[in-house]
């Protein structure tokens, strides 16, 4: 055998590889899927999504997790969205190219990497304790913002550096102030790219249970949060307690849950990716 | 007075010099070739006049550009004010990833205005002067981007006219285009001669033969010859320019 012979059979086994590689993913999420699906969906109806949380399985519903999770998102999105595109904006575009702006980017790039429930442990004791905000949905949605920024932040600055350029230049050419330029030529140009890492910011916000448990988010809410300073529970949080009962009833519960989870996860990345692929089309350079 | 001018003028990349003690002259309503082999430095002096340099960290220049007599450099000019005078048509074709008409309009919006008459008449009157008005007339809503080379050109050309600047600086605006679209191109800065004080730097020596009155020869970040083109091409005074014009070296 020579050694073009060799190398097809390692091209041909490496692709093999690959294929058994993707269809375990696949398989997993089937099986996944499929368990979840079958004990779940008979479960989901009106009821279910309006009634309260109850002793008895029958009867409980997500409302007030639902809720709580609604909240905390749009509370985590005015907070942290603003924030972390201004600072991307400000490190990829103001920020001096230094010693100090690479020790930053190093650590945004490692806050990224920080296990959640130390977030949890921060947002406790900072707005919690500290600055007395207690258990409420706002403790809850600094937290998550805090979680959520470094990846907000790196998304947009890789956002705004694949900009060529020429365009910058272009409108520098014309007159236009720095501003001027970032608003109505960066920005427009690389909105696709940060609505994803948006997205993506939404997507782990929702699933993130452990440092909303952390700083003392119920797990029996029998009321609808009004204001940002109730306390509040969250879908996740709902589940987890759900499966850890041990009757049949509330497993079958957090199965129907996680359909509803999950199908909220798949609505907001199938919105990222119609809003990318539009603008993308718009923006091809 | 001279439109532009340039004294004793030097640019460091850093450590590296990429000009050396630079002066000229530039006569209003003249075309003026840049020509030298690549990195001699005549864009990087080309893009001193519109302090397009500002924008590369690390660039320190000394002496003095004047244009109209005003020293850009020293008395503390409002830098985007001061490129809204001065144009700049780029190297590759850059439109704006947006609408025909919004690129034209976009030096017009920056400047606050938003009387769709004035929008109107100037993006029809700056597209009529880049000689696109007739391919784009219908379909001024088209994105800039599903434009041709040529024209995505000629719109660039058209937008920096909108803002009506008094010169126009163009860094080899023909070389990323095919010879029809390079005539078009040509053709136009002919004409645009009249209104505009226009700086061209090229690699093509005959475009620089066929369009401009005068020419500057660089070569290693140094002005070695500045003359009226004719005597450029025909008896130039210096060893190198001979050299380089009839093709020995660059």
């Amino acid at each position: 055998m020579n050694s073009s012979q060799v190398n097809r059979i390692k091209d041909t086994a490496f692709k093999f590889f690959a294929i058994a590689c993707t269809f375990f993913g696949l398989l997993v999420l089937a099986v996944l899927l499929y368990d979840i699906l079958s004990k779940g969906l008979t479960r989901i109806d009106w009821d279910f999504i309006v009634n309260l949380p109850s002793r008895r399985a029958a009867n409980a519903g997500i409302y007030t997790a639902l809720l709580g999770m609604i909240w905390i998102l749009i509370l985590t999105v005015i907070i942290a969205f603003p924030i972390g595109i201004a600072a991307g904006i400000y490190l990829q575009e103001y920020g001096k190219k230094n010693r100090f702006a690479n020790i930053i980017e190093i650590n945004i790039a490692n806050l990224a990497g920080v296990p959640s429930i130390i977030y949890g442990i921060l947002g406790l004791e900072l707005f919690g304790r500290i600055l007395g905000l207690g258990n409420s949905i706002l403790t809850g949605s600094l937290t998550l913002s805090l979680l959520v920024l470094p990846l907000i932040i790196v998304s947009t600055r890789e956002a705004i550096k694949a900009v060529p350029s020429s365009i910058r230049e272009a409108a520098y050419g014309l007159g236009a102030t720095k501003w001027q330029t970032i608003y109505s030529i960066v920005l427009p140009s690389s909105f696709g790219g940060i609505l994803t890492g948006l997205i993506l910011a939404i997507s782990r916000a929702v699933g993130e249970t452990a440092p909303l448990i952390v700083i003392g988010a119920l797990v029996y809410v029998p009321f609808a949060p009004t204001n940002p300073m109730d306390e509040f529970t969250v879908l996740t949080i709902q589940i987890f307690n759900w499966v850890t009962r041990p009757q049949a009833g509330f497993v079958t519960n957090a199965a129907a849950a996680i359909i509803i989870l999950l199908l909220f996860t798949f609505m907001m990345n199938g919105i990222a990716v119609v809003l990318r692929n539009r603008y993308n089309k718009k923006t091809r350079f | 007075m001279q439109k532009l001018e340039a004294r004793n003028v030097n640019l460091f990349y850093g450590e590296k010099q990429a000009l050396k003690d630079i002066s000229l002259g530039i006569d209003p309503n003249t075309v003026t070739a840049f020509i030298g082999p690549s990195g001699c430095g005549k864009s990087t002096f080309l893009r001193c006049f519109n302090r397009m340099n500002d924008l590369i960290d690390n660039v320190k220049i000394t002496g003095d550009i004047l244009i109209d007599g005003r020293n850009i450099y020293k008395s503390k000019i409002n830098v985007d004010e001061h490129r809204k005078k001065i144009g700049m048509v780029f190297q590759k074709p850059n439109p704006f990833p947006k609408s025909i008409y919004e690129n034209v309009a976009f030096g017009l919006r920056i400047k606050g205005i938003k009387n769709r008459t004035i929008l109107d008449e100037t993006v029809e009157r700056s597209l009529k002067q880049a000689a696109l008005w007739e391919e784009v007339k219908d379909d001024l809503k088209k994105s800039a981007l599903s434009l041709s080379g040529g024209q995505q050109q000629r719109l660039c050309i058209a937008r920096t006219m909108a803002v009506e600047p008094s010169v126009i600086l163009m860094d080899e605006p023909a070389s990323a285009l095919d010879p029809l679209s390079t005539a078009k191109i040509e053709e136009l800065i002919y004409e645009l001669k009249s209104k505009y004080t226009i700086v061209i730097v090229t690699h093509n020596m005959q475009q620089a033969a066929r369009i401009s009155d005068k020419t500057a020869f660089f070569y290693l970040g140094e002005l070695i010859e500045y003359n009226a083109t004719t005597t450029i091409f025909t008896n130039p005074k210096k060893e190198q320019t001979h050299n380089y014009i009839t093709g020995r070296f660059g």
